[in-house]
């Protein structure tokens, strides 16, 4: 397939600049995201990593005091630019977070509330339709489809966040960024998810925030390196993983720092 | 090292201290208990003297319902305090004189009259027969019966003389005296006699205020919470709401009452006395005071809601409008009902603009001239007749148990709906 | 047409352009290959704001600001007609006018030139109706029109739908200030003219207050002298009643709830004090004057002292009862703020669990406590209903604590109530005294806030 071996660029970062209040969090990032591969972006606590991400639908908007320099594309329009509308790049650019975060609704209800706001669907049939076909591909129909109305807060950590992807998904967006989706998961829901984002990446773009690097060598087909607000290094999972070319990232891969 | 040995002296100062840690807890002890007796005597107090008030003595009376009396074109027209005084002499032939049968009529309430109309009016039938009819006996004689006035003081030092003692003394031996509860306490407006003062016009009064208040602060106080918590950049402006909005909670409750006054009476020439004024002023002294928990409900839901509804791309309104303030609502209506339990009990401010008019009516709208419970219960505790003290514990005891009633819906709502997370 | 049918009319218009406004959108969205920037309803909202939300405020405007206009050209008019300055009679016949005009007052009462007035007076009413209708209705019609023009898929309705919104919230937002700004200004506005008749050095240190008869030929309108130092005084002799009966009840209650307690008693004892906050003003007024006076008069009579049947101690008393809960509530919370290290350190070195609250707790929550005692003084310094059923009416200058004072809320209230020209000296100095009470109150709030921030910094 030509795709793999010449990938298309789908996000393209330029200098990104952040600054809360007067601390800077970044310093003039530039990364190329490559359509449907996973991105793991790794680095210590505190590098900018997530920073980044949220860069990259915008949320870092609603946090008083941060400004945020640079060009950030996606399919080649900035997306800093005036005449974007947030909210819709929002829905082309969905996230799940940290921590599993379902509306305290019901199962059905929290999928369908991006659908409904944005208006996807013009029936209830078409509604139903999207909230199956988006638990589906988050792999958590078979489990949840007899309690659709049950409280999404009802869940286990693991269902709870496969739940956040299904809602994110539904919306159909290009990119889905994930921040740490595991950290608060057990192994084997974490093992569920992983699985989910090898089969989610034929669709969308994925951006994973990852403390593991276990993880990131797994499920990643690049990987860039964050230290102290900078990109040390990036480039294909395997090569950062076996040859890194910056002993800081070998330092932090062999465990010597993080 | 110094030898730690049980002298005599360290024993003493030792037990010095326990008696002072003995004294401090008894301190502790003997102010809640203090606070406990005086909240038990205030209320029982109240509760005590309420109790005659809410039952009421009438004598039964023999009426002959005749031509004398009734105008048979215009029922509403006749004579009927003729009636009810005919009717009581009836029982004691002995008694002549003009100023004999005056005193006799004095026994009776001027609401008897009310008595045997309302009969008559909803018995028709009843027109030209002879019925027997308890009807309302006035506030002194009522309270002879009740004991509140003592019949063995001199004749000099109580109010029933010893006349009217005679001739109670032979309705009593006739059985003719009936106790029973006192509907007109909720059923009558204002009266200048106690025995027919009731509530029923300053609850309905309390009624449009209420909801005056409840109609300009909900949304103003939402809305300006909604603001202040989700969307304001926190910069030196919405600071200066924010010390404001707390410094407004603290303003005395009679300057707002000033401000009535001077800006709606008399700059927007507004009526004096009426609802809506009333529930205006309260609805600016209870906009802080659902402003603060309304923020307080608004930052205790997780920003994580916040963040996952604004991933899938709702914009800062719908996040509010769809998860925040639906999550928050129970918080928010706890607020608001406890803003509007002070409200309902406040006074000062509506005294200002005159919501303590003697109205017999019940209002009929917000712009008809009213008074609310607490005003009613000021008004009434100014009068000199000994029976409107019972009237106004039993004024109290009213609005205290809505109070009650209030508080524990608020109390109901927070536990039911509480979501901790 | 009256101000609520146009009101009508508008929530009609509003209803209408909802409709068509989403009609509209359909169709322009329908077999349209770009996709629409905002869903049907934001569009359809767009068209109804369009449609009210100018001739709403318009509405709102004239109909406040139309009464003054209007009277302001009677005024003129009458004062051209009836060739007098005297202020009093121009506002009689003002009032005649509207009164005849009103039809409360019959033909008989009076002349040519209020017949003249009324005819003129029931024109400027009449067109300024007229007028309100047509701008109303033409901005809303206008309204409509200009917005279908914007409606378009690629138009942005989401984004001007949420900025009204927002406007609308930072307007309520901003009542909270707007109260403020009346309260200061109303107040000011009135003691300005208060002070054109009586001097500020009197108001502020004259000894003697009699507000309803001239005690000397010379006095400023004749209707008494207004010295408020008596006012003061009693004011601060029944709040120092108050607080030497609150502070220690409820200072003591809190210490001992939140260091002693079981979590039972806790339960119960909490709910209970609180209960005392709930009451309302008038009930411990009713308490005052005719439980607690009589019982005091009583007992004082028996050891042979004499106090008024209005004392200052009654009223004292009960607004002391009446503050407890505050001051054990705010105090139950600054404790609790302490850190639990503190205790156990004082603890680890053998000190006994009162020395440990008198010497480390009590100092750490100090600031805390101070401020809950000012909130409490500013709360007692504003309290009426107590004072004004329980105290006195009569301004007496005295320290004695059985006899009696009246204060300065009370005094408000005894100028205000009752039918009054709002012009006279007497209903002027109710507005001195409640500018006075504002500015009070107001320091003792911000000296309270201050303290309770300082104390905040050691801790963070």
């Amino acid at each position: 397939m030509s795709e793999k071996t010449d990938p298309k660029i789908k996000i393209e970062a330029r200098g990104v600049e952040v600054f809360y209040g007067e601390a800077q969090a970044l310093h003039g990032i530039d990364l190329d995201v490559n359509a449907n591969q996973v991105t793991a972006l790794i680095g210590p606590s505190g590098c900018g990593k997530s920073t980044f991400l949220r860069c990259i639908n915008r949320m870092n908007d609603v946090i008083d005091g941060c400004r945020v320099n640079g060009n950030i594309a996606i399919d080649g329009q900035d997306i800093y630019s005036a005449e974007i509308d947030v909210v819709e790049l929002r829905a082309r650019v969905g996230m799940v977070f940290q921590k599993p975060n379902p509306f305290p609704k019901s199962i059905y209800d929290n999928v369908a509330y991006g659908p409904r706001i944005h208006g996807l669907s013009q029936s209830r049939e078409q509604l139903d339709h999207i909230v199956e076909s988006s638990l589906k591909r988050a792999g958590l129909w078979a489990e949840v489809s007899d309690r659709l109305l049950a409280s999404g807060t009802s869940l286990s950590g693991g269902q709870q966040q496969r739940l956040c992807i299904a809602r994110a998904i539904a919306v159909s967006p290009d990119v889905v960024l994930m921040d740490e989706p595991c950290s608060a998961l057990d192994p084997i829901a974490t093992a569920v998810i992983e699985e989910l984002m090898e089969e989610l990446r034929k669709d969308y773009t994925i951006v994973i925030v990852t403390h593991s690097m276990q993880q990131a060598a797994r499920i990643s087909q690049r990987t860039a390196y964050f230290h102290l607000g900078n990109v040390v290094e990036h480039g294909a999972t395997q090569q950062i993983f076996t040859n890194p070319q910056n002993q800081q990232t070998e330092a932090y891969i062999s465990g010597k720092i993080g | 090292m110094t030898e730690f040995r049980q002298t005599e002296a360290r024993k003493a100062q030792l037990a010095k201290r326990y008696r002072a840690e003995y004294r401090f807890k008894a301190f502790g002890i003997g102010a809640i208990c203090t606070a406990g007796l005086i909240l038990l005597f205030l209320m029982g107090s109240i509760l005590i003297s309420s109790l005659p008030a809410f039952t009421q003595h009438y004598v039964t009376l023999d009426i002959e319902i005749t031509e004398r009396h009734i105008d048979t074109q215009n029922l509403a027209n006749s004579d009927w305090r003729g009636l009810a005084r005919t009717s009581l002499r009836a029982q004691f032939p002995e008694v002549q004189g003009r100023r004999d049968k005056r005193a006799l009529g004095k026994l009776l309430s001027i609401g008897a009259s009310d008595d045997v109309r309302d009969y008559v009016l909803a018995n028709p039938s009843s027109l030209g027969t002879k019925i027997r009819l308890p009807v309302t006996l006035s506030d002194d004689i009522d309270l002879l019966l009740k004991g509140v006035i003592d019949r063995e003081l001199p004749e000099n030092e109580r109010v029933v003389s010893n006349q009217n003692l005679a001739w109670l003394d032979k309705l009593v031996a006739e059985d003719r005296i009936s106790r029973q509860f006192a509907t007109k306490i909720f059923t009558n407006g204002d009266s200048r006699e106690p025995e027919l003062a009731g509530l029923h016009g300053a609850l309905v009064g309390t009624l449009w205020t209420l909801l005056v208040t409840l109609l300009a602060s909900f949304p103003l106080g939402v809305m300006a919470a909604i603001y202040l918590e989700e969307i304001a950049p926190k910069n030196r402006l919405t600071r200066i709401i924010e010390v404001n909005i707390n410094n407004l909670a603290a303003v005395p409750s009679i300057v707002f009452g000033l401000l009535g006054l001077a800006v709606f009476i008399n700059f927007f020439g507004m009526p004096r006395s009426a609802p809506l004024v009333g529930g205006l002023v309260l609805a600016l002294m209870t906009l802080p005071r659902i402003i603060i928990p309304t923020r307080a409900a608004f930052a205790a839901i997780p920003p994580s809601i916040r963040e996952a509804a604004m991933g899938v791309g709702a914009s800062r309104l719908q996040v509010i409008m769809h998860h925040v303030l639906p999550l928050a609502m129970p918080g928010i209506l706890t607020g608001t009902i406890i803003g509007l339990a002070q409200a309902a009990g406040e006074t000062a401010p509506l005294l200002m603009i005159g919501m303590m008019a003697f109205i017999v009516d019940v209002p009929s709208d917000v712009t008809a001239k009213a008074t609310v419970l607490p005003a009613q219960i000021y008004m009434w505790a100014n009068n000199p007749e000994r029976a409107f003290m019972a009237r106004t514990s039993a004024g109290i005891v009213v609005l205290l148990s809505l109070l009650l009633l209030v508080n524990a819906t608020a109390i109901y709502f927070r536990k039911r709906f509480e979501k901790r997370w | 047409m009256s101000a609520s049918s146009l009101f009508l009319c508008l929530v009609g218009l509003g209803l209408f352009s909802f409709f068509f406004g989403r009609r509209r959108i359909h169709r322009l969205a329908t077999g349209a290959s770009q996709k629409q920037h905002s869903r049907d309803v934001y569009h359809a909202s767009f068209l109804v704001i369009c449609a009210t939300f100018v001739p709403i405020v318009l509405l709102v405007i004239w109909t406040g600001i139309s009464p003054l206009v209007i009277d302001a050209l009677l005024e003129s008019f009458l004062k051209a007609r009836a060739n007098t300055a005297s202020l009093g009679e121009l506002s009689v016949m003002i009032a005649k006018t509207k009164a005849y005009y009103a039809g409360s007052i019959s033909a008989a009462f009076i002349d040519d030139t209020i017949a003249e007035a009324t005819n003129y007076y029931a024109d400027l009413v009449a067109h300024s109706l007229q007028a309100r209708s047509f701008a109303v209705l033409l901005l809303a019609i206008a309204g409509v029109g200009l917005g279908v023009r914007k409606i378009a898929l690629r138009f942005t309705a989401r984004h001007s739908v949420e900025r009204v919104a927002q406007l609308i919230m930072l307007v309520a937002s901003a009542i909270a200030v707007l109260t403020t700004v009346g309260i200061v200004l109303s107040l000011i506005f009135e003691t300005i003219r208060f002070f054109a008749t009586v001097s500020v050095t009197e108001f502020l240190f004259g000894l003697h207050w009699s507000p309803q008869i001239a005690i000397r030929e010379d006095q400023a309108g004749g209707s008494g002298s207004f010295g408020a130092i008596p006012l003061f005084a009693g004011t601060l002799m029944i709040t120092f009643i108050a607080m030497i009966v609150a502070v220690p009840i409820g200072l003591m209650s809190a210490i001992y709830l939140s260091e002693y307690a079981s979590p039972r008693l806790r339960g119960i004892a909490k709910p209970g004090i609180e209960m005392l906050a709930g009451i309302p003003t008038v009930v411990y007024g009713f308490f005052a004057a005719l439980v607690v006076a009589p019982f005091l008069r009583d007992g004082g009579a028996d050891i042979g002292l004499t106090l008024s049947s209005e004392s200052a101690l009654a009223a004292g008393l009960v607004m002391g009862i009446m503050i407890i809960p505050f001051i054990s509530s705010l105090s139950d919370d600054v404790i609790n703020a302490v850190p639990q290290t503190l205790r156990d350190g004082a603890a680890a070195l053998g000190a006994t669990h009162s020395e440990t609250i008198k010497q480390v707790v009590l100092p750490a929550a100090l600031p805390g406590i101070v401020s809950a005692i000012l909130l409490a003084i500013s709360r007692a310094i504003g309290e009426t209903m107590i004072v004004v059923m329980a105290a006195g009416v009569a301004a007496n200058l005295t320290a004695n604590p059985f006899e009696s004072v009246t204060t300065v809320t009370v005094q408000i209230v005894m100028l205000l109530v009752g039918d009054q020209e709002f012009d006279s000296a007497k209903t002027l100095a109710a507005f001195a005294l409640g500018l006075v009470l504002f500015f009070i109150t107001l320091a003792l709030n911000i000296l309270a806030l201050y303290v309770v921030n300082k104390y905040r910094e050691q801790y963070d």
